[in-house]
């Protein structure tokens, strides 16, 4: 196995990226997270439990599916879809739950707090404080819970507390701050599970870690039918945590290219779409929620609003793993639009049978374009991160508002 | 000894009581920042606190978080904040610190804000979210230009943390009197007295106590074993209720004298 170069330093350092940019009263909490993260990756036992649940509750191995359709359709590279969109709970943000909710199990925390998005964690967070018995409470901004009201009443089917936040741009950041305020008051028996590869270390690395099964199970799977490795690996980039556990993997494999494909919105403006590489557009290093890295932002760093189709990707800054692979050009970055997201959404349902959430779908509108330059020689494997009944409605508002 | 312990062992030696208001810069306009700044020096205060509005503040409550919104929606940056407190100087000799998120001041650029701050008059500088493992270039920085750097502990602070605050701190140490956001509360934690004294430990600094002090009686229960205490929401929620009154200055500066106890004996 490619084990990588990409660690961070003790501090959770990729360069300049990442670190721990909290108040005072956060450190102590980082620090006993660290220390327990640090024991756990290393005890048999935990991995053991963890791998039984993934295989027994979540329902890992995932499929790598053949786009047979999609491939003929783009006319270039075969396309293969890694199907994170088939594990309970309908994404890939299970994989870290589960990891996470052990820990807090491990550190004797009886109360869960969560921040979410799409809504997509936040019911992965429901679905294992659930399992375990645990208090759960999920920060959701209000704009968001308008957008993605089926999947805040399924975290209350599943015993959650759900929490508007009515602040900034009612969207995840907002609930992120929201989240970080309920933990810095109840630090002593609270803990944060946090979403993405994001916020302060040791986040980045440990998200990164419960999610590198993608890519560990993906390169088994393309190299037992291909005999190869994959030359091209697409992944949609929110926080960046099913993209970082895709290509993680294989960030020692020289010949295979990476892509992250960011929210590009309606437009080029800051405040019109969620691209933090999009140097012209308002990107570039700063800091918010814990961590040094890209950040969409006006001339005096106020993190500026965002805008995607997708609410999973709506978000000013990106995990600092991202801005490391981005400066050192290890990976490629790219943007697509609301609408080409949508199109590649109406396609993959129609050719492949298969629903992606409007994330998953910005990666697979990527892997269209650039499997159509490439030869039927070359492989193009997609993330597909999600299923897309969550976006059902979102889809049928947008269509319906064209015609 | 910079400005802001002078102004510590100065108050001490007259028996005044240790006193820190919080304002943010630009709630309710900048012109009425800088009359604050005049009106809180001339009411008492031992150092001012001078709040730059940030878009995300992760570590403060509703009443703050609200006042740089107001602030924001005048879309000013830093060289503004900056002018507020170079106004103020040519008219207070009261310290004055710069409480901020980190992020504003890194897109500024941090050798750009140590002098410009020390230019304008500025004494200290504290980072909300900036610990002394990430301030080690800043903390260079605000020296090069005599800046303190103050810096926060937290009842969670364990005592290898508060050693290290320690030793980069100056000024004074700012105590957080809770694990919470900033925000009044109807009782003080003992967990703040317990702070002061563990700090003490460490550190030969002036050290004061903040957030959820709101009261008059809180602020000399303080003072019983702090060196100042500072007072940030209360205040601003004040600032809010009053905003647009044509006599908020002044009735500001009646709020502050009315939370410091007349003779309390600091420690
Ligand atoms: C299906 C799906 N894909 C992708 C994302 C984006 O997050 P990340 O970049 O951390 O994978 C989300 C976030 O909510 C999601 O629900």
């Amino acid at each position: 196995m490619a084990e990588v170069e990409s660690q961070p330093d003790e501090l959770g350092h990729w360069g300049i990226y990442g670190g721990r940019y909290v108040p005072e009263t956060l450190m102590a909490p980082l620090e006993e997270l660290t220390a327990a993260y640090q024991a756990a990756r290393v005890d048999a036992a935990f991995a053991a439990e963890l791998a039984a649940l993934l295989q027994n509750f979540a329902g890992r191995p995932t499929p790598l599916s053949f786009a047979a359709r999609l491939t003929d359709h783009s006319r270039g590279a075969r396309i293969y879809l890694k199907r994170e969109d088939l594990l309970h709970t309908g994404a890939h943000k299970i994989n870290n739950t589960l990891g996470q909710v052990l820990l807090a199990r491990r550190m004797g925390k009886r109360r869960v707090i969560a921040e979410t998005g799409a809504g997509q964690h936040g019911v992965a967070t429901a679905t294992v404080c659930a399992l375990f018995g645990l208090d759960c409470v999920v920060y959701m901004g209000a704009e968001d819970m308008r957008r993605q009201a089926l999947n805040v009443f399924r975290m209350q089917l599943l015993g959650a507390e759900v929490r508007a936040v009515d602040a900034g741009s009612r969207t995840l950041k907002d609930a992120i701050n929201e989240a970080l305020r309920d933990w810095v008051t109840n630090v002593a028996d609270t803990y944060y599970l946090l979403g993405s590869a994001l916020g302060p270390h040791p986040y980045p690395v440990m998200v990164r870690d419960f999610q590198t099964v993608i890519g560990l199970e993906a390169r088994a799977q393309i190299v037992e039918r291909e005999g190869r490795l994959p030359d091209v690996l697409v992944a949609c980039v929110g926080g960046g945590s099913n993209s970082i556990g895709l290509f993680h993997p294989f960030l020692g494999d020289d010949k295979v290219r990476m892509v992250g494909v960011e929210a590009g919105g309606r437009g080029n403006e800051l405040g019109q779409h969620a691209a933090r590489f999009n140097q012209t557009g308002g990107g570039r290093p700063g800091v918010l929620q814990g961590t040094m890295s890209y950040v969409l932002q006006d001339a005096n760093g106020q993190i500026a609003n965002t805008h995607s189709i997708s609410a999973g990707l709506d978000y000013a800054s990106i995990g600092p793993e991202h801005a490391s692979l981005h400066d050192s050009g290890r990976v490629e970055y790219t943007s697509v639009s609301d609408a080409e997201a949508l199109k590649a959404f109406q396609l993959l349902a129609k050719l492949e049978g298969i629903i992606p959430a409007l994330e998953s779908a910005h990666a697979v509108a990527h892997a269209i374009k650039l499997a159509a330059e490439l030869t039927p020689d070359e492989i193009v494997l997609v993330n597909l991160s999600g299923r897309g009944d969550k976006d059902v409605n979102t889809v049928q508002e947008s269509l319906e508002s064209k015609t | 000894m910079g400005r802001i312990e002078t102004a510590f062992s100065q108050s001490h030696k007259e028996g005044k009581p240790g006193f820190i208001p919080f304002i943010t810069a630009g709630d309710p306009d900048l012109a009425t920042t800088t009359e604050l700044l005049v009106e809180l020096g001339n009411s008492g205060a031992t150092v001012i606190e001078l709040g730059v509005p940030f878009s995300d503040p992760m570590a403060d409550g509703p009443v703050i978080q609200r006042a740089s919104e107001r602030a924001l929606r005048h879309g000013f940056g830093l060289s503004e904040v900056l002018a507020c407190a170079a106004a103020a100087r040519a008219r207070i000799a009261t310290p004055i610190v710069l409480f901020s998120y980190f992020n504003p001041l890194l897109q500024y650029g941090v050798e750009k804000l140590a002098s410009d701050a020390a230019r304008a008059g500025v004494d200290g500088v504290l980072v909300t979210d900036l610990i002394p493992e990430e301030a080690v270039q800043f903390a260079a920085t605000l020296k090069s230009h005599n800046l303190d750097m103050i810096l926060l502990v937290a009842p969670t602070s364990t005592d290898a943390r508060l050693q290290l605050i320690a030793t980069h701190a100056s000024g004074f140490v700012y105590a957080v009197s809770r694990a919470g956001v900033t925000g009044a509360r109807e009782n003080l934690s003992e967990q703040a007295e317990l702070l002061v004294k563990r700090v003490r430990q460490f550190s030969s600094l002036p050290v004061a106590v903040g957030f959820g002090i709101s009261k008059a009686e809180q602020v000399a229960a303080t003072l019983r074993y702090a060196d100042a205490a500072v007072v940030g929401s209360a205040l601003v929620a004040q600032i809010e209720m009053r905003a647009g009154a044509p006599n908020l200055v002044p009735e500001i500066g009646k709020f502050a004298r009315s939370l410091i106890p007349a003779g309390v004996q600091t420690r």
